[in-house]
């Protein structure tokens, strides 16, 4: 209020005017800092570059051992390994698509129908539900996310799978009528147990980040818009996911990232069949089912081989869907900072 | 400093004044909003206390106090802006043209249609300027797109704003400086027509040229609009509000024309805290 008395400033300059803030900084933490070895900075600065660099080195290294312990695979099928639909360990003949198809269309039916669901979690527990639940509501969200996923996979086998068998799937091939979609046997297993599997599973990552960006958002920000008479539909819708854009696209790749590397549960309820079908309820594979299921049976170096290969497929993937996230995050960031 | 043009024979007004009924026509003054023994509360912390006073139409009405006096929280109950946050509760009358805006029975949305606000920070949403302005008209009226330009232009235009920004309006609110961001704020309160403006220190997160400009605009805003603002600066006080309250930990402590509150302060608590005795 009153910069005379509040920041007392040396003779000979100007006082500070309110908006100034704090004064220099006083004599006595002045000496504090003297004390602190200049030698330490060098060496700190040194140990968090290492780190680092360690980093970089483990990506590059694992993508180079991943690609030359698979050599024998692209010698021996070259390029046609990635269109592949053969899987015979007896002829020793292999190709990719299935697992590729499969990985990819899983995880993106699970992304499909976790995502808008997050969303109505993050939304309910940071605007609307009243303290009382939203934390317990937030903390189980938490654990759904520790839970291991092995227990997912035996819960999918053993619960979800005959329900959906019973249940879910004839009930899906009467509204659906005949649509190739949902061809064939319900079974329980295959494509869309997997997927609906992936979806609970990657729901509370999605979720708790989202709800983590949300909570963010400064107050000012919303009440503007409430200010000006805005629903809690039209503040969330023109305010906080605006704002809170490139979080809520991290958490979506977060949760594409986990359910394309999924192993334990979705092998549990996939099938394993190498081939591709366009019904969601035939049984087919990922990357990461067909290596739990064939690694400790694979017995010819080019089984082995192969192998690796998708495991380099997948990493290629992973890296490939991380870099346009970050593309699109720039492209997002530059239009907000304005043209 | 410019004098307050108060208008002739107008009445003085303190605290004093109990129960004051709305819309109150004093002297020629038509009190747009009337607070009545209005008492508030965060949780058990009761913040007002038995506050009464007018806001009268088509002036500046400012309020001034130490930190933590209360001022900002009046200002909230005008447009029930403390109803998002769990514990804040009014108890008491803030009327609107004769309608208490704190009955249960108010729609929200259509007050603050009718009571804006504008923030101490400057917060254009993340969108282009135009969209900016067109977000509120769009809450309440469904526009054609040369109807929806002309509001979008008339609100720039009496936020002062228009010919700074009429060649970018595709641009994001948010590459503007400070000063116009915080007119651009202004101007998506007016765009949504309201017949009050809250101002919480619109100013006191801008340099002295910006801050005069918004100085300069409320005295013309005045004349469509009331205006109602708090203020840590009580120099802005005195150049821009016909009307001044002090308040003083959650009381009001003296209410009257801004010339009268400057210079011949009626309680010693005014006087102490305008020569800078406290606070």
């Amino acid at each position: 209020m009153n910069p005379d008395t509040q920041n007392p400033s040396p003779p000979g300059r100007e006082a500070i005017p309110e908006e100034g803030g704090a004064a220099a900084p006083p004599a006595a933490s002045r000496a504090i800092r003297l004390r602190v070895p200049r030698w330490l900075d060098p060496v700190f600065r040194t140990a968090t570059a290492a780190a680092a660099c360690l980093v970089l080195l483990l990506i590059a290294a694992m993508g180079a051992v991943l690609y030359s312990k698979g050599h024998l695979a692209t010698t021996t099928f070259g390029l046609r390994f990635l269109w592949s639909q053969a899987w015979d360990p007896v002829k020793g003949d292999f190709g990719a698509l299935p697992a590729i198809f499969g990985t990819v269309v899983s995880s993106a039916i699970a992304l499909f129908i976790a995502t808008p669901i997050a969303l109505g979690v993050a939304i309910f527990l940071t605007e609307m539900a009243p303290p009382w639940l939203s934390k317990p509501v937030g903390l189980a969200i938490e654990m759904l996310a520790a839970v291991p996923s092995i227990i997912y996979g035996m819960w999918g086998l053993f619960v979800f799978a005959p329900f959906l068998a019973a249940r879910v799937e004839p009930a899906l091939q009467f509204i659906a009528g005949g649509l190739p979609l949902f061809e064939g046997a319900p079974m329980g297993i295959g494509m869309l147990p997997a997927s609906l599997i992936l979806a609970v599973m990657i729901l509370p990552f999605i979720s708790s980040v989202m709800r983590d960006v949300f909570a963010l958002v400064p107050a000012v920000a919303k009440e503007s818009a409430y200010g000006l008479g805005a629903t809690t539909w039209e503040v969330v819708r023109s305010v906080v996911i605006p704002h809170t854009r490139s979080g809520v696209l991290g958490a979506i790749f977060l949760g594409l990232g986990r359910a394309l590397g999924e192993t334990m549960a979705v092998t549990f309820v996939i099938g394993n069949a190498h081939r591709i079908s366009p019904s969601l309820l035939a049984p087919g594979c990922t990357i990461a089912s067909t290596l739990a299921n064939e690694f400790s049976e694979a017995i010819s170096d080019l089984h082995v081989a192969s192998l690796i290969q998708l495991g380099f497929i997948l990493f290629l993937i992973t890296t490939f869907i991380l870099a346009c996230a970050k593309l699109l995050l720039w492209r997002i960031e530059a239009q907000v900072k304005g043209r | 400093m410019t004098t307050p043009q108060a208008p002739a024979e107008a009445p003085a007004l303190t605290i004093k004044t109990r129960r004051t009924e709305a819309p109150s026509v004093a002297g020629g003054l038509l009190a747009r909003l009337a607070v009545d023994r209005l008492n508030f509360w965060y949780g058990a912390h009761q913040a007002l206390k038995e506050i009464t006073l007018p806001v009268y139409a088509n002036e500046v009405t400012a309020f001034i106090g130490p930190s933590g006096c209360g001022k900002t929280t009046l200002l909230r109950t005008f447009n029930r802006m403390y109803e998002l946050y769990r514990g804040h509760r009014a108890e008491g009358r803030v009327l609107l043209d004769g309608k208490n805006v704190l009955d249960p029975d108010v729609d929200v949305t259509a007050l603050r249609a009718r009571v804006g606000m504008v923030f101490q920070k400057p917060t254009p949403f993340p969108m282009s300027i135009y969209d900016n302005i067109a977000f509120g008209i769009r809450l309440y009226e469904k526009l054609p797109k040369s109807v929806m330009r002309e509001r979008v232009e008339i609100a720039l235009h009496r936020a002062a704003l228009w010919d700074e920004v009429k060649d970018k309006l595709s641009h994001s609110g948010m590459s503007l400086s400070g000063g116009q961001q915080q007119r651009l704020c202004i101007a998506r309160a007016i765009a949504v027509e309201p017949e009050v403006i809250l101002m919480d220190e619109p100013a006191s997160a801008l340099d002295p040229i910006a801050t005069a400009k918004i100085e300069e605009l409320m005295d013309q805003l005045k004349q469509r609009y009331t205006i109602v603002i708090v203020t840590h600066n009580m120099q802005q006080a005195a150049r821009v509000a016909g009307y001044t309250a002090f308040m003083y930990l959650g009381e009001l402590v003296e209410f009257g024309q801004t010339e009268q509150i400057f210079t011949t302060p009626r309680e010693v608590k005014t006087r102490d805290y305008l020569t800078g005795r406290f606070g």
